[in-house]
């Protein structure tokens, strides 16, 4: 019987893979499901075991499932890990996504899972943090903190109870990385998890994935109990999000696994002092901790062998929206912007120019064309005035208007806004309503407090459209520094990157004092 | 309001009161009556009730050992948790970046419009409810939704009719 292999990943079954591997069987076959290999271009893939390795096939309909298995399906890939997409990719965390059936503890273990832990478990808790210290590894759900320090705090609190929790509420509009793990490799993750609680002294551990993940939600829940035996006395369970954007947070999603509103914390404390349940908490992000059995394994050396600058090893890229090959590409840090979406993203999927790229999900800056020559690092991204966040990648071609994404983030941010800090709650509302005062070219009267005679200092007639950028600008000030997360603090990114980069979108009045355009 | 039409509804009332007590108390005993079980168990009641009731939150404040005002405070607060019961059929459109990218805006209006519904209206004889979802992973394949429990990427307004007719039954 020929063995097939289909991923069951949540985008290929959007596909249509599901149709695809019940034709598949139908026909024969014995159908093995996996993940994803992360090119949805090419999904549903097949791949069929031969003597010679894997040939794939892809996108392939369900209603060609016999020629695919007789060889002589046109969508012929050959070895899909040779593919340029492929083979260009530097595969750490996602080496075995999309080849392993991701349930089976054996498929694991035979492709070098537990090894980490192993080795982790031979170590002192000390020593497994300076292997995390080694590795150079940052938080890779956008803030870029150094694990391995994170880690050492939450080793070094006092107090017999301490917890791990994983960040899986990945609310990023542009990243996939994280569901993707979750269904292609679960037991990844629930390895990283188990070492960090060898690591601090934490029995017990929490993974907070949102509701919008359905399939992640299940692969985790069943790896969870298939691995218990292996990763006890450290004992996982999932905790399912209800919609709300901010507990991707860290402290509003402590929170909410408390059975609180998702409200922010002010911090200090830090979790890694109180936390969850006011215990200390190692909260990392699901990449964070997928990453960690590699560098258990392969060494803190071997994974801070690659990178660029203070941002070592490899960072699971998300390439999204208008690009012709969207998907996951894991590479060292270093490349450039231009490389990512040109080069291996292949430019548009509708064929006409790139006009910008959104790195970060919905509070990433906006970048034209003309900085494709940034590298991927966390500092240069940050001196550009943005953030690589989770590293997903948003393209849009030359039929986007800027001034009214720079609207949605505002709007995004006033709809999920928990509502504990001003700058945020109000700020958005008050943002939505300029830029729409921008895009409809309209002059803003004087309302009645302005016309009092006290108020001799203001003008009292209209207010022309080039203050009403400036008070965008202040307003976004006052959010970027005032708000108490990053929601409020880096909504002013999208939309001030939109300002300088694209002020044409913005009517005639906009480009009027640009502190970043000088 | 008629009597008859008064008492139907407070015999109604009482059933399913007594439906949530016996759901709320089996929860308790399941996950615990500690504050933490508070969203795994409003989790629970939706998927079980289809949505959650006013006539829960004092049973399940008083199961938890929280205020009346604890517990509407995290229903209101979490868009997943509704209050009204939905259609038979669910469209949730992704509206995110990447979906717009790809042109989400023109199929979310096809929609709109095709149904006869507002983003976030169920339609009056209670078949289908029209929902914004603010990103499903599938970012690279857009415009994606979830009809139901099925994903569905790449949609065009042809693929957008076939589905939406296929609500009706």
């Amino acid at each position: 019987m020929t063995r097939v292999y289909v991923s069951k990943d949540m985008a290929a079954v959007a596909l249509g893979a599901d149709a695809v591997a019940e034709a598949l069987s139908n026909a024969g076959a014995q159908v093995v499901r996996t993940g994803s290999r992360g090119l949805f271009r090419l999904e549903p893939l097949v791949e069929v075991e031969t003597p010679e390795g894997r040939v794939g096939f892809g996108p392939v309909a369900a209603a060609d499932a016999a020629l695919v298995l007789d060889g002589g399906h046109p969508a012929r890939l050959g070895d899909v890990s040779a593919m340029p997409f492929f083979a260009r990719q530097q595969r750490f965390t996602f080496a075995r996504c999309g080849v392993i059936d991701p349930l089976s503890l054996d498929d694991y273990e035979a492709h070098g899972g537990w090894r980490g832990l192993t080795a982790a478990r031979a170590l002192s808790p000390q020593a497994a943090i300076d292997a995390v210290k080694a590795s150079g590894l940052r938080g890779r759900g956008g803030a870029g903190f150094p694990t391995g320090i994170k880690w050492q705090t939450v080793h070094d609190a006092p107090g017999p109870l301490k917890y791990v929790v994983c960040n899986a509420d990945e609310g990023d509009s542009g990243t996939f990385a994280d569901r993707m793990l979750m269904e292609g490799d679960p037991f990844c993750l629930i390895e990283g998890m188990a070492i960090a609680g060898h690591a601090v002294g934490a029995e017990r551990g929490y993974i907070y994935i949102r509701s919008e993940y359905p399939f992640a939600i299940r692969t985790i829940r069943e790896a969870i109990a298939r691995a218990a035996a292996i990763v006890a006395p450290f004992a996982l369970e999932v905790r399912v999000g209800a919609g709300a954007y901010v507990c991707g947070e860290e402290t509003a999603l402590l929170d909410s696994i408390e059975g609180k509103r998702g409200e922010v914390r002010a911090k200090p404390p830090l979790p890694a002092i109180a936390g969850l349940f006011g215990r200390p908490t190692v909260i990392n992000n699901v990449l964070s901790l997928a990453a960690v059995p590699f560098i258990l394994s392969e060494g803190g050396d071997a994974y801070a062998a690659i990178g660029f600058g203070r941002s070592r090893g490899t960072m699971p890229v998300q390439l999204a929206g208008n690009v012709r090959n969207g998907g996951l590409f894991e590479v060292g840090f270093g490349i450039t912007l231009g490389e990512l979406v040109m080069d291996i993203g292949g430019g548009t999927d509708s064929g006409r120019p790139v006009k910008a790229v959104q790195v970060g999900g919905p509070l990433g800056a906006y970048f034209p064309p003309s900085m494709f020559d940034l590298p991927f690092d966390y500092e240069a991204f940050a001196a550009a005035g943005g953030l690589i966040g989770h590293a997903g990648i948003t393209v849009f071609d030359d039929t986007v208007d800027m001034a009214h994404m720079a609207r949605f983030a505002m709007e995004f941010c006033a709809h999920e806004s928990c509502g504990k800090c001003t700058p945020c709650r109000i700020g958005s509302t008050r943002g939505v309503e300029l830029i729409d005062r921008l895009i409809a070219g309209e002059r803003r009267a004087a309302d009645a407090v302005e016309r009092l005679p006290q108020m001799r200092n203001v003008a009292g007639g209209a207010r022309p459209a080039g203050q009403d950028v400036e008070l965008l600008r202040d307003l976004c000030d006052t959010m970027k520094f005032g708000s108490l997360c990053a929601l409020g603090g880096f909504t002013p990114y999208p939309v001030l990157s939109a300002l300088d980069h694209f002020p044409q979108d913005f009517g005639a009045g906009a480009p009027i004092s640009s502190a970043a355009a000088e | 309001m008629s009597p008859t039409q008064n008492d139907r509804l407070i015999a109604g009332d009482a059933i399913h009161a007594n439906d949530y007590a016996a759901a709320v108390a089996r929860l308790a005993e399941d996950l615990g009556s500690e504050q933490s079980a508070l969203l795994p168990m409003l989790h629970a009641l939706q998927d079980e009730f289809g949505y959650i009731d006013d006539l829960m939150v004092p049973l399940i404040a008083s199961a938890l050992n929280l205020s009346r005002a604890d517990v509407h405070g995290v229903v209101t607060f979490y868009h997943d948790f509704r209050r009204q019961p939905l259609g038979r059929h669910r469209v949730r459109l992704c509206r995110a970046e990447s979906c717009q990218a790809r042109g989400a805006a023109a199929i979310e209006r096809i929609a709109t419009e095709r149904l006869g519904l507002r983003m976030g209206e169920t339609s009056v004889d209670g078949r289908v409810t029209l929902d914004a979802v603010y990103c499903l992973g599938l970012c690279a394949t857009g415009p994606n939704a979830m009809i139901d429990d099925v994903p569905v990427s790449r949609i065009d307004p042809t693929t957008l009719d076939r589905l939406l007719g296929e609500l009706t039954r």
